[in-house]
């Protein structure tokens, strides 16, 4: 294993009873990183972050953290910190006993816990708020409160479980930008359990995306959007259309036909796809345009077009979302941004003609 | 007067009803009580009575009580019952809490039967259970003989048999009042202590038990009250001689009642008073905590 790595979960399964909720799983989180776990509920990720912190151990298959081997080490003797989804403050304690916890456990001397208690507090901007007991505070203070319980200890690794989800949409906001910076400011490495697409993509350096106990792909924010390896990456992260096609070639490029005989070139087809097998051909909005006829340039062979009608506008402010129905009966959205305001709007029913990049096509398994 | 919109929207037989209604529910609440308290309140004037009689008012007088406390044998009673009290509940709030804590925290082989058994003393007759008590001490031969203390400067002899016997029935209402708490209780905060490096104990000392105090209060105080009044079972596992202050009022029926029983069992009132009272100031100390009003007696 490499040196650099933070955590390692080394072909990890978690079963209850029949029910397999961590299905071999493999990961490799490097030191210093913000590591987001994302999928729906049930997929398995908040079992995953339960086994770092030992709070569950593993069926079978090892976890390492800083390179030692967890086997079934108790919770309170793993270099890790947890953030719970509820905060689990102490409630019959004040804010600075709930940041001092783990200090005094750790049998920290007096002068050094009040010191870094304080410091804690000031980090999380709740200087003054250490005689507060957690039920007097704010949703969002009593989050900074269990942040700076767990960060005091300064572990290899803090593990965050949904921390954002019991807050309101703006105050999460502000708080994504503020967890992020904070895990920049003390480089501690983070894991990140949510089930917001946009959350992880804000925050994280890498994330992993899971779905039924398995990892179907780890990789940045913006290869996983731009190039998500599975069906499941490509619909759970952001919106995208699929279009049922078949294959008709795969080399020397990769071409696609849909209903009524339309051949298209694609970017990418996902391994162990054959000619001849149905496929789902995958394209985000935002890489579609529309056109009408006499502006069309010549097609290349890397351009995608097909003809359709407009047939719903939806109106969102950024954009307008466009839904056509191309020649072949499959519906598409084209998600266009409102630039200029005196340009001349599509009306429905009006004949258009989308076109997108074949880069931008990614071709995978019907199911 | 003012008129709100619901004085004006009912009309005058409505309204009279509504009143009416109110009425006699203010009217059958007051019955209630008198139903309830007419009897207590009546012990306690018959208290001061200056006759022997307990039905017939002839003046006021504090005699009775003189004589309660120049009465040896009550007195002695007393802190016979305070004394089994007082240990019986101290065993019984450490037991009973135990038990909470492995029925509602671990799970192994048994545990349904553990449960049921737990759950007996309450459910069974106090008869049964004294009967019961009896016979176990009468077979096995241990228990009657007496625990000779000296408490608060009086000499006690009292048999272990009654403690056992209050103890038995005391773990069952204190487990089932900390369990309450306990089912109630994040289990996550205990996940956080553990995930802050604090071992099993030092999870249970500094976060499960502070936050199952109020239960354990509560259940202690319960078990407290209901050894000073318990008679049946007293009475059938104590022996001879020996008489907590149920008892000994219980053989001066027995002789005539006279207004010294008033007395004694105005006293007894008094103390059940002073018991409420104390729960209802810890109650309102621990104020901000919610719970604590909740599950607590």
């Amino acid at each position: 294993m490499s040196e650099e790595c933070a955590v390692e979960l080394r072909d990890v399964v978690k079963a209850f009873g029949p029910f397999v909720a961590v299905n071999h799983v493999s990961l490799q989180i490097r030191d210093g990183e913000f590591f987001s776990l994302l999928g729906p509920s049930g997929c398995g990720k908040t079992t995953s972050l339960r086994m770092i912190a030992g709070f569950e151990m593993p069926t079978s298959g090892h976890i390492y953290i800083g390179g030692a081997q967890q086997g079934y080490l108790p919770p309170n003797k793993r270099p890790v910190n947890t953030v719970f989804q509820q905060y689990a403050l102490f409630p019959h304690m004040t804010v600075a006993q709930n940041v001092a916890f783990g200090l005094e456990m750790s049998h920290a001397n007096k002068g050094e816990i009040g010191r870094r208690v304080h410091e804690a507090l000031e980090m999380v901007h709740l200087g003054g708020l250490g005689t507060r007991k957690p039920k007097q505070l704010s949703g969002g203070q009593q989050q900074r409160v269990a942040l700076a319980r767990a960060l005091v200890n300064r572990p290899k690794v803090l593990l965050l479980d949904e921390p954002l989800g019991a807050l309101d949409l703006k105050l999460r906001k502000a708080m994504q930008i503020e967890l992020k910076n904070l895990q920049e400011q003390v480089g501690i490495t983070f894991i990140y359990v949510t089930h917001d697409q946009e959350e992880a993509l804000t925050m994280s350096d890498r994330i992993a995306v899971m779905d039924k106990g398995q990892v179907l792909q780890v990789a940045e924010p913006e290869a996983l959007y731009e190039q998500p390896t599975h069906r499941f990456t490509a619909d759970f992260i952001g919106e995208t259309n699929f279009i049922p096609a078949r294959v008709a070639a795969l080399s020397p490029t990769i071409l696609v036909e849909l209903a009524g005989g339309i051949r298209l070139p694609a970017g990418w087809v996902e391994p162990g796809i054959a000619v001849g097998d149905r496929v789902m051909l995958s394209v985000r909005p935002e890489k579609i345009n529309l056109y009408e006829a006499h502006e069309l340039e010549e097609l290349t062979a890397t351009t995608c077009r097909v003809r359709g009608v407009v047939e719903r506008l939806v109106y969102v402010g950024t954009d307008t979302h466009h839904t056509v129905r191309l020649e072949s009966g499959d519906r598409v959205v084209a998600r266009l941004q409102n630039l200029h305001v005196d340009e001349e709007p599509w009306e429905m029913g009006e004949a258009t003609t989308v076109q997108w990049e074949a880069a931008h096509g990614r071709v995978f398994k019907e199911a | 007067m003012s008129t709100t919109p619901s004085d004006r929207t009912l009309g005058m037989g409505a309204r009279l009803r509504s009143r009416l209604g109110s009425l006699s529910l203010s009217v059958y609440g007051v019955l209630g009580f008198l139903f309830l308290y007419l009897p207590i309140v009546i012990l306690v004037i018959f208290s001061f009575n200056d006759s022997r009689s307990t039905s017939q008012w002839a003046g006021f007088t504090t005699d009775w009580y003189r004589q309660m406390i120049e009465d040896r044998q009550i007195i002695l009673s007393l802190w016979n019952s305070l004394f089994v009290a007082i240990i019986s509940t101290a065993i019984a709030t450490v037991l009973g809490t135990l038990a909470a804590m492995a029925m509602e925290r671990y799970s192994f082989r048994g545990k349904m039967a553990m449960d049921a058994v737990l759950y007996l003393p309450i459910i069974i007759p106090d008869i049964a259970m004294a009967i019961m008590l009896l016979i176990f001490f009468n077979v096995s031969g241990i228990g009657f003989q007496p625990w000779e203390v000296q408490f608060f400067g009086n000499r006690l002899a009292v048999p272990y048999s009654v403690i056992i016997g209050h103890v038995a029935f005391n773990i069952s209402f204190v487990a089932v009042v900390v369990r309450a708490r306990l089912a109630n209780m994040d289990r996550t905060l205990e996940e956080a202590a553990q995930d802050l490096y604090a071992n099993t104990w030092q999870t249970f000392r500094r976060v499960t038990l502070p936050m199952l105090m109020p239960g354990i209060l509560g259940g202690a105080l319960l078990a407290f009250t209901l050894s000073l009044d318990d008679f049946v079972i007293t009475f059938f596992t104590s022996g001879a001689g020996f008489n907590t202050l149920p008892v000994r009022v219980f053989g001066m029926i027995r002789r005539g009642v006279t207004p010294k029983i008033n007395a004694v069992s105005t006293l007894m009132l008094a103390g059940s008073f002073l018991l409420i009272l104390i729960s209802i100031i810890s109650r309102m100390r621990s104020g901000e905590d919610e719970d604590a009003i909740q599950f607590g007696l």
